[in-house]
């Protein structure tokens, strides 16, 4: 059975020390609930990822979470038009700290081949974006590939980013209070 | 089969409205009718209610913007009688300065949806129509997209610039 490997720490007969950003750290990126927002191909290659030929539970992220509430990782997979902007950003904005967000496939990154006047060209005009994952649209192997590199942001990142002045900053470029 | 010809329409078009209907053509046996723009509710109208006609389902309401005429933008309505299963085209052409039409919802409420996306995509605006607002696109949109002067490409997009391609 693979487990996770301790972090690093004091060990004696009967205790191990260790500090909370770490242990934290790794529950957290153990048991992150993806909040799966759909809109094209890309969202299809996620059910694929969800089944039981990936697995996605396997990562942790067994259960979806389709309330931006209870949500830590934002997945936006496929085409945004510049209507839906809005609707992306309040999900985002409605999601408690910590929060993560990961743009699979090219249209969520770049707006892929959509270069036109209705379509966001990439989520990352509105609101911060974390890992983008090249595709189009990504095999499932990318998709998890994307979410372990989420998993390493988590698991080493301090257990309270949003009070860093960079952290802050970042938003504030985004006007998201 | 259609009850009625192709020539059996433009001719009954022909003896009502005279000068008015332009021109006449048949791309793959449908009759297409430019006419003057003055006229596109007589007309409208007049095949609704005429007892032998009844072409009283709207298929499409488009725009159209060509260049190089001059009048460049059209409207163009697509009609069917479903009691004589024939269908008709008609084109209207208006200068792209301000261009006005009369709606056609005093017709057929179903023009509604159909006139708001062919302002909202070429600017043409329906003179009487309910509530003429965009409909597809974002309501802060400036521009009229479909129009040909309008750069079809995102100016925001920054991966195709050329020093990313050796030009």
């Amino acid at each position: 059975m693979k487990t996770v490997k301790a972090p690093a720490g004091v060990e004696g007969p009967g205790f191990f020390a260790t500090s909370f950003d770490e242990v934290i750290g790794i529950a957290r990126a153990n048991s992150l609930w993806p909040l799966p927002f759909a809109t094209s191909c890309c969202g299809i290659e996620f059910m694929a990822t969800m089944g039981s030929h990936y697995d996605f539970g396997r990562f942790g992220a067994e259960r979806l979470s389709f309330s931006p509430r209870q949500a830590d990782v934002l997945m936006v997979m496929g085409t945004i038009a510049k209507k839906m902007a809005p609707v992306v950003r309040q999900v985002y904005e409605q999601m408690a700290e910590p929060r993560w967000v990961m743009a699979v496939g090219a249209c969520a990154s770049s707006g892929g081949i959509f270069d036109t006047y209705s379509v966001l060209q990439g989520i990352d005009e509105i609101i911060p974006v974390d890992v983008y994952v090249p595709g189009c649209p990504p095999r499932p192997e990318q998709i998890i590939d994307g979410f372990m590199q989420i998993q390493e942001l988590v698991k080493n990142e301090s257990l309270r980013r949003r009070e860093t002045e960079e952290y802050k900053q970042l938003l504030a470029k985004y006007e998201i209070v | 089969m259609a009850k009625i010809s192709n020539s059996f329409l433009l001719e009954r078009l022909q003896a009502k409205f005279g000068e008015k209907i332009l021109s006449s053509e048949e791309p793959y046996g449908m009759l297409t009718i430019t006419a003057d723009q003055s006229i596109n509710i007589e007309i409208l109208d007049f095949l609704f209610k005429e007892a032998d006609l009844q072409y009283q389902f709207l298929t499409d309401i488009c725009g159209i913007h060509y260049l190089d005429q001059a009048l460049p933008l059209g409207v163009i309505y697509h009609v069917h009688s479903l009691v004589n299963n024939h269908r008709v085209r008609f084109k209207f052409f208006l200068p792209d300065h301000n261009p006005h039409i009369k709606t056609a919802t005093t017709v057929y409420a179903g023009a509604n949806w159909m006139e708001r996306e062919t302002f909202d995509f070429y600017g043409i605006i329906f003179d009487g129509h309910p509530d003429l607002r965009r409909i597809l696109n974002v309501d802060e949109m400036v521009a009229f997209p479909l129009r040909k002067e309008f750069p079809l490409e995102d100016p925001n997009r920054i991966d195709k610039q050329d020093k990313f391609f050796g030009r």
